[in-house]
Formats: structure tokens, sequence, C-alpha cells
């Protein structure tokens, strides 16, 4: 089960392998498959290195902070502050849930940039789990639209300013960008890491089989590796960014 | 290393392997929906644990550290501008006390520069009134000296004249006639 799968019979491995499900823990509840999967490990890896990196560097509550507790509080900070930026005073609230969804997304993406093998994974590029997370964000905007706005969170769709005989065109074109936020969100961190992982894999399967030519492609893995690591974290800043004006709308609607 | 097993056998959802989820060729590996529950249920769970745990745990604690270092620094900045302020007060009592140094220096000096002139003023006075009175009296003793000598010139000449008269003409004259004589002479 370990190795890769040959595709024509060649050395290569299949680039698309690393994507599939490995159930370690078979297991079903009420005839619910819930498996312990190379996706859970990761997603349990990535709460158990957050949490212990972000407790266990603040343990000592330094005053002048050493450098592992300046990552936790230069964190903090920054996500503290593109909320602060985007949603104002109102969205201090909602500040955990998106810093969690910031650092979730940020040290899956990461964690999947080790070389482990066949045991690397990235749940980021299941489009299941990037989906879930958006309709997550999405669902729980829209009612924090409505009970803060009530019925005149639709005015969202009918921005101020704009002239009524442009209204019939607007109006679909901002129901439309509306529902599709879900959509976007999912597909732009979906795509991204598993373009990036895929490429790797591709290089690295050529790296292999071109035996001592292979130091080309080899080479060509490195800048690739540094912008996989770039993106890895856009990914994570935009995914977060994007949460925080989808709330702000919901919080200010275009009073702002 | 490739079974082929039928993917969608009933039944047995949980023993299925990775093997099987590579059989969905022509699609992605992501899309094999056999493998959307235990990752939603893990997400749930894992993302969950997390929002708990670093809503009430990890923020907080580098909330309450970002807290404590601000307070610790505008307290900081405030005793330092206190201490500015204290400084600053310092400076000035102390450039007010040198200025006023400077006049009371200054006044006594004039004031000593006065007395001296004063002094010495009155003793040039003094002197110069010594000086006055030592000349007016040199004059009168002068004038006083003059007369005499004026007087016992009249005499001189009356008796001198008296004698040469004598002399030449062997004849006494009058003190009268003598004496208008020596007075027309000294008219002409």
């Amino acid at each position: 089960m370990a190795t890769a799968q040959g595709n024509d019979g060649a050395m290569m491995p299949n680039p698309m392998h690393q994507f599939e499900i490995q159930r370690y823990i078979p297991w079903e509840i009420g005839g619910v498959d819930v498996s312990f999967t190379n996706s859970s490990l990761f997603m349990v890896l990535a709460v158990v290195v957050t949490s212990t990196f972000l407790i266990f560097t603040m343990r000592g509550h330094q005053l002048v902070p050493g450098r592992l507790q300046s990552i936790s509080e230069l964190l903090y900070e920054f996500v503290r502050n593109m909320v602060r930026d985007s949603t104002g005073p109102k969205g201090e609230k909602y500040f955990p849930f998106i810093f969690s969804l910031f650092i979730f997304v940020l040290v899956i993406n990461m964690l999947g940039m080790l070389p482990l093998g066949h045991y690397s994974f990235t749940p980021t590029s299941q489009i299941i789990v990037t989906f879930a997370l958006a309709a997550l964000i999405f669902v729980g905007v829209t009612l924090i639209g409505f009970w803060k706005h009530g019925i005149g969170y639709l005015k969202l769709f009918a921005p101020s300013g704009v002239p009524w005989y442009m209204l019939p065109i607007i109006i679909p074109i901002e129901i439309i960008s509306y529902l599709t936020r879900p959509i976007s969100l999912s597909v732009r961190l979906f795509a991204n890491m598993m373009v990036g992982h895929t490429l790797l894999k591709v290089l690295g399967g050529f790296a292999g089989a071109l035996g001592v030519a292979g130091i080309g492609p080899l080479l060509l893995m490195v800048p690739f590796t540094g912008l996989e690591i770039l993106v890895a974290f856009l990914q994570a800043f935009v995914f977060a960014v994007l949460t925080s004006i989808y709330l702000n709308d919901a919080l200010n609607m275009h009073d702002h | 290393m490739s079974q082929q097993v039928n993917v969608s056998k009933p039944g047995a959802p949980v023993t299925k392997t990775a093997t099987q989820a590579a059989e969905h060729k022509g699609g992605l590996p992501q899309l094999n929906a056999d493998d959307f529950a235990p990752q939603l249920v893990w997400l749930a769970l894992t993302f969950g644990a997390l929002y708990w745990i670093m809503a009430r745990i990890a923020l907080p604690r580098i909330a309450d550290v970002l807290e404590k270092r601000r307070d610790h620094i505008a307290s900081d900045i405030d005793a330092a501008h206190k201490f500015k302020q204290k400084s600053e007060e310092a400076e000035a009592s102390y450039k007010a006390s040198l200025a006023d140094a400077k006049t009371k220096a200054h006044t006594i000096a004039q004031e000593t520069r006065d007395e001296l002139n004063a002094k010495t003023d009155a003793k040039r006075a003094d002197v110069d009134s010594q000086i006055n009175a030592k000349l007016i009296d040199a004059e009168k003793r002068i004038k006083t000296a003059k007369k005499s000598a004026l007087k016992e010139i009249n005499v001189i000449a009356t008796t001198t004249t008296k004698d040469i008269v004598e002399h030449l003409i062997g004849n006494k004259t009058s003190d009268k006639d003598l004496a208008n004589a020596l007075k027309s002479i000294a008219a002409g």
C-alpha cells in the first residue's frame, strides 16, 4: 500500500497519489464512516502543533519576549490588526474564529510541505475540507447578517448610490457574487494547494527517474519549494482576509 | 499492488483502502464521495477543538501579556514624562536663581561703585574747599602786603624826594609842598 502506484509501468510515481485518502484506523459509527485517515492525522497534527506552540511559547508571560514568544505575539497581532482593519470594533468577538481559521489553514499548508514521502498529506488540498470551511463561513456570515440587520440585510444586493434603472442588472450580479463566495473561497485554496503539490511531485518524479540528469528538475524544485511556502502562507492569509471582508459586509453592510 | 476491487461494493465502506480510492481513474482522488464523511467528521472535531483552545486558552494568554506590556510601557512613559517635567522645572528654577544672583551681583557692584564715587567726590570737594580757602587767604595776604608796600613806597618816595631836594637846593622844603608836588607828579 505504501509504494506509489506505477502509472505506465515506469518508475514515475503518480503525482495524484498524494491526494488519496488512506484509512489508518477504519471506523464506523451509526453507519457513518469516521475512519482515522491521513487527512484526520494531519488535521489533528495541526491542532496539536498550533496549540502546543502558542501555549508553550507564552508560558513564561515574559514582559520582554523571547524569540518564540515573539512569533506567537506576531501571529496574534498580525491577525488582530487584519480583523480590526477590515471589520472595525464590531468584529472583535469574531477574532478568535478568524485567528483559528488562519492558523488552521496556515499550519496545515505548512505541514503539507514536510517531505514525509507517502505519508505527506495536505488536508487543504481536499476540496471537501476547504468547501466545508467556506460553507461554514458563508452560512455563519449570512446568519450574522440577518441577525444584525433583519430583512434589511437584503439591501446588501442593492448598493446605495446606484441609479434605479441599473438595479435590474446590479441586483442579480450582487446575488450571484454573494452566492459564489463559498465556491471561490474554497476552490482558490484547494486549487492552489493541489497544483503546487502536484507540480512538486511531478518535478520530484522527474528528478528520480532521470538519474544523473535529474539534477535539473531537482534544482528547479528549490525555487518552487520556496514559492510553495509563500503560497501556503498567502493562501491562509487570503482565506482569513476574505472571511473578514465577508464578516464586515454582514456587520457593517455598506455604511463604513 | 493494484488489486481490482469493486469500489461501490455495499456494506463495507470502512474497510476500503487507498488503493481502492485510486481506482477512480479519470477523476481527482479528492472527488471520491466515499472519503467525504470521515474528513468532514474529523474537520469538525479538530477545528472545533482548535477554536475552543484558541478562544479559551491560547489567545487570552497572549492578550494578557500584550496588555500587561502596554500598561507597563504606558506607565513607564508617564514616569518619564513626570521626570522630564521635574527636570524642566529644576532647570527653570536654576535659571531663575541664576538671573536673580546676576541682578544681585549687579546691584552690589553698582552700589559699591556709587559709594566709592560718593566718597571720592566728598574728599575731592573737601580738598577743593581747603585749597580755595588757602587761595583766598593767600590772595588776602598778597593784597595787604601790596597795600603796605605801596604805603611804604609813598613814605620812602617822600623822604627820598625831601633828601634829594635838600641836597640839590640846600633848602628845607615843607612837608606840605612836597606832598602836593608828589601828588601832581603822580597825577601827571
